[in-house]
């Protein structure tokens, strides 16, 4: 007979705990599992990114309606409990009671709520669960104060800044996250948050929330007033004990457990941010999932103790990098080793006591932040290498692979620099002439001086004759790799690597098929390197582009006919509305980019409906692709009371150049006939306005994640001049530009004065531009479905074998 | 004993790919990697349920085309932070032929 396992709370613990349970033994309990939240188990901890806007909440579910079905969980969710009937084992909540032979409590924390006037106004929120989190998301353009500096609270805070709120934190103490960071790391972060627009204010004590019905600002005993639409208690988290205390068990500051984590009534554990253990309570993630594996191998019976140990912390705001564990607080017989860069922002500090690392703290590069704490955890004698050990595992001689191999090999003659045509030989005899800077490199050979992306390779080639004692190098692509994007691509060009393998074998990839996140970029780089020589590797695409349709969640795909400059015909229509019908699509719709999208077809139709519309005349509208999208339009002189100019033509004539063209990411382009700029061409990757005088020609916009207005790039009053300068322009996206970085991106790396001066002010250089990309496009203006609708290819699109039919004798 | 049934050939798989094969409950992806050595996994992200078979195939590893989760091809685990594993079937190749455990014909039956 099963028995009986009630579990009071679905957090991340207790999600685990259970999984852990189900792994080992699926048949031993019937489980019930109450959650006062009316939903089950998510990663609380990724709550940030729902915050910022980075991942949505379906993306943290840990899990999901399926998985609990499948384990025959009876779920409790919105029902919270209300009391524990120790003597005849049942639990109640509102609803009715539940028996169990086993129960276990994790129940989480509650915040601490400063008690203070106006605490219970509306407008008045913690950082704790999905509710919390939607109210902040709503803060955009909207004041905002966060009480409390410590982690929870800084993430809150750059969560609604990214949100567009305007952000306020106040923290008590004098430099944020005390907790973790020693004061000097405490600034830099400060100033990091300051530089996104948050006002931070230390030393400061909130006396009051003010406003009559709802929050409207906050006051602060030095009388400071901040307006506040919405504030966000993030002070600190405290044990939700109150069933166990009703219930009569052992509560100190937590629910009190022993090794096995029972509590003080036999039938009753307790795990999670609720229990105290040994006099300790828990915060992070890391103790807790231990926590789970010990109370999983209790319940089956077995012998299992926790035993804490010491866990680092992260924040995870995008673009603060730090890094924080053990004690660093000063103490007799305690050494400090820190490292500074001011110019970029970086602190590191490890605290030492007898050649133990027993503490790291860390800003602005966190890289070696793990192999710091597995020294600081194993209690490593840092003596041998305490010279050198600030410089990561990189310094200590055979820890880490040899990034340099590749750079060794290169013959003098390979140029490092392409912007500014030095080799590897004008390098190393500027090393040997006395520079031993990069600055003094640059300053004497330009190597890296223009577009800056080579600098890692300049870096490396001066360690290779200096012996390893320029600066640290940028961090690789991806796991696979220690060379940077930067790097490969210089590599690629130099050494002439013209295959996915020869480039992972010449450059000591250190895994077999690299991975998805390297074969893609490399893909990507070798077409644009060698675009006659090198055969596109489908394996190495993404879902979307190897299929050429957009995969939709439900596994089925979207499909998009290319209508150039947004004009289509009748007889377009016509066709379209037939493959719609013909092959029962769920729903057509007009998509951003002005033509018409087919959604929900399956991946065994897609060759057949587009052999009939390839027989329409049409193209793959490429709606997937890192590569040229759309080209927005407005109707422009031709009937527009107000155009000054032929956008519409202009558009048509710069996607038929430009269609099938691959670039490091997607690229839209927009074409206004006017200032009113009905096309939106000014948040579009590439823009053209239209004047009396011409056209004015902007780059860098983004109305994704990021909203970007675009910059001015050139003028000019010939229509040809224009599409020149874009085709250049996109040229030297395609050549120089890191894999998925938009042009936004790319510019804000190279900056918008130097790709004036290669495509603006060097007309021969924007020719040789143009040429290029006309090369690559006698390769790639090709329609793919005109190869992959063939007779011999569409079996492919299909099952390779239905056991089905078999089935059916 | 395991018996098997053939499902195609060797070639109809593409290198670091995968093909289909739909049984009357689930569909099975069949991989085949770059050093021609052949899986067979359920065709089903235990996240999302995402078509493994349509993700990129990296050593012995596919990467989920939804989310990125990659697993093994030898015992269907998730890698990395993730935890989840699907199943795998028999499966192997014999004179360029691809077999698959026949039993995936009759464990549908049964259902």
């Amino acid at each position: 007979m099963k028995k009986k396992l009630v579990v009071i709370g679905a957090g991340m613990a207790s999600g685990r705990m259970l999984e852990q349970l189900f792994d080992a033994a699926p048949d031993a309990f019937d489980v019930t599992l109450f959650n006062a939240e009316p939903r089950g188990n998510y990663n609380r901890l990724m709550l940030s990114p729902v915050l910022s806007g980075e991942k949505t909440y379906q993306q943290i579910v840990t899990h999901d309606d399926a998985w609990y079905a499948a384990h025959n969980v009876d779920c409790r969710f919105g029902e919270p409990v209300v009391r524990i009937d120790r003597k005849n084992r049942v639990v109640y909540s509102n609803s009715g009671g539940a028996p169990y032979d086993a129960l276990v409590i994790a129940t989480g924390s509650a915040p601490f709520i400063i008690p203070v006037p106006g605490k219970d106004l509306p407008g008045v929120v913690t950082y704790r669960d999905l509710e919390d989190t939607q109210a902040m998301m709503d803060t955009a353009g909207k004041d905002a104060v966060v009480i409390g500096g410590g982690l929870l609270g800084l993430e809150a805070a750059a969560g609604m800044a990214a949100r567009g709120a305007r952000v306020t934190v106040i923290h008590l103490m004098g430099h944020l996250m005390e907790r973790q960071l020693d004061p000097a790391a405490g600034y830099l972060l400060q100033r990091d948050l300051e530089k996104r627009g948050i006002t931070v204010h230390c030393q400061g004590a909130t006396k009051a929330i003010l406003g009559s019905d709802r929050a409207e600002a906050v006051l602060l005993e030095d009388g400071t007033v901040y307006p506040a639409d919405l504030v966000c208690m993030a002070v600190g988290i405290r044990p939700e004990t109150r069933l166990a205390n009703d219930a009569h068990l052992e509560v100190e500051r937590g629910i009190v457990v022993d090794d096995a984590l029972r509590t003080s009534d036999p039938h009753i554990f307790a795990l999670g941010e609720c229990v105290e253990h040994r006099g300790q309570l828990f915060g992070l993630v890391a103790p807790l999932y231990d926590q789970a594996k010990v109370l999983a191998r209790t319940l089956m019976g077995a012998e299992a103790a926790f035993a804490p140990v010491q866990t680092a912390t992260k924040l995870k705001v995008t673009g603060c990098d730090l890094f924080s564990a053990g004690d660093f607080a000063d103490a007799p017989g305690r050494e400090d080793i820190v490292f500074r860069d001011p110019g970029r922002g970086i602190y590191k500090r490890l605290v030492l006591e007898n050649d133990r690392i027993v503490g790291v703290v860390m800003y602005g590069d966190t890289a070696d932040g793990s192999w710091f704490y597995g020294l600081m955890k194993d209690g490593a004698d840092i003596g041998p290498m305490r010279d050198t050990l600030i410089f990561g595992p990189a310094f200590q001689g055979g820890a880490a692979p040899d990034p340099m191999a590749a750079v060794a090999a290169l013959p003098p003659e390979a140029e490092i620099c392409g912007c500014n045509g030095v080799s590897k030989g004008t390098i190393l005899d500027a090393v040997a002439g006395g520079a031993c800077t990069l600055e003094a490199v640059r300053t004497c050979t330009k190597a890296s001086a223009s577009c800056g992306t080579c600098t890692g390779l300049v870096q490396q080639v001066m360690a290779l004759a200096l012996g390893g004692a320029v600066a640290e190098a940028p961090a690789g692509m991806c796991k696979c790799t220690d060379h940077t994007h930067e790097d490969v691509r210089h590599l690629i060009r130099s050494m002439g690597l013209k295959t996915i393998p020869a480039v992972m074998q010449e450059l000591g990839w250190k895994t077999v098929g690299g991975c998805h996140s390297c074969r893609p970029a490399l893909n990507y780089y070798l077409l644009a390197e060698w675009p006659l020589d090198y055969q596109d590797d489908r394996q190495s695409r993404f879902v979307n582009e190897r299929n050429h349709a957009n995969i939709q969640k439900d596994g089925t795909y979207s499909v998009v006919p290319r209508m150039w400059g947004g004009v289509t015909t009748p007889a377009e229509l016509r066709a379209i509305a037939d493959a719609a019908q013909k092959y029962d699509v769920p729903m057509v719709k007009v998509t951003g980019g002005q033509r018409i999208d087919l959604l929900g077809v399956k991946k065994e139709d897609l060759p057949h409906m587009w052999a009939d519309l390839n027989a329409a005349g049409m193209v793959s509208g490429a709606a997937y692709s890192k590569g040229l999208r759309t080209v927005k339009t407005c109707v422009g002189k031709e009937f527009c009371r107000v155009g000054t100019q032929d956008s519409t033509g202009l558009g048509i004539k710069l996607e038929k150049l430009m269609w099938g063209s691959w670039t490091p990411h997607k690229l839209k382009l927009g074409v206004s006939g006017c200032p009113r700029n009905c096309a939106e061409a000014t948040c579009k990757d590439i823009g053209v306005v239209c004047v009396d005088s011409g056209y004015n020609i902007s780059i860098g916009g983004a109305a994704g994640m990021e909203v970007r207005e675009t910059v001015a790039l050139a003028s000019t009053p010939s229509e040809d001049e224009a599409v020149a300068i874009i085709l250049a322009v996109t040229q030297l996206y395609r050549e120089n530009a890191r894999y998925l970085d938009r042009i936004w991106k790319w510019m804000g790396k190279v900056g918008l004065d130097w790709i004036k001066a290669q495509v603006v002010d060097d007309a021969d250089n924007r020719a040789a531009l143009v040429e290029r990309f006309e090369i690559s496009q006698s390769v790639y203006r090709r329609d793919a479905w005109a190869d992959l609708s063939t007779p011999a290819e569409t079996p492919r699109w299909a099952p390779l074998a239905e056991l089905t039919l078999e089935a059916a004798e | 004993m395991t018996v098997f049934v053939d499902i195609g050939s060797l070639d109809d798989i593409p290198r670091q790919g995968a093909r289909l094969v739909k049984t009357a409950q689930d569909c099975i992806a069949v991989f085949r990697t770059a050093d021609d050595r052949v899986f067979a996994l359920d065709d089903r992200c235990p996240h999302k349920g995402g078509p493994l078979s349509e993700g990129i195939v990296h050593g012995t590893a596919v990467t989920c085309p939804l989310h990125n989760w990659v697993f093994d091809l030898n015992t269907g685990q998730a890698q990395g932070a993730d935890q989840g594993q699907v199943r795998t079937h028999a499966v192997r190749v014999s004179q360029g032929r691809v077999l698959i455990d026949a039993g995936l014909i009759r464990s549908r039956n049964a259902a």
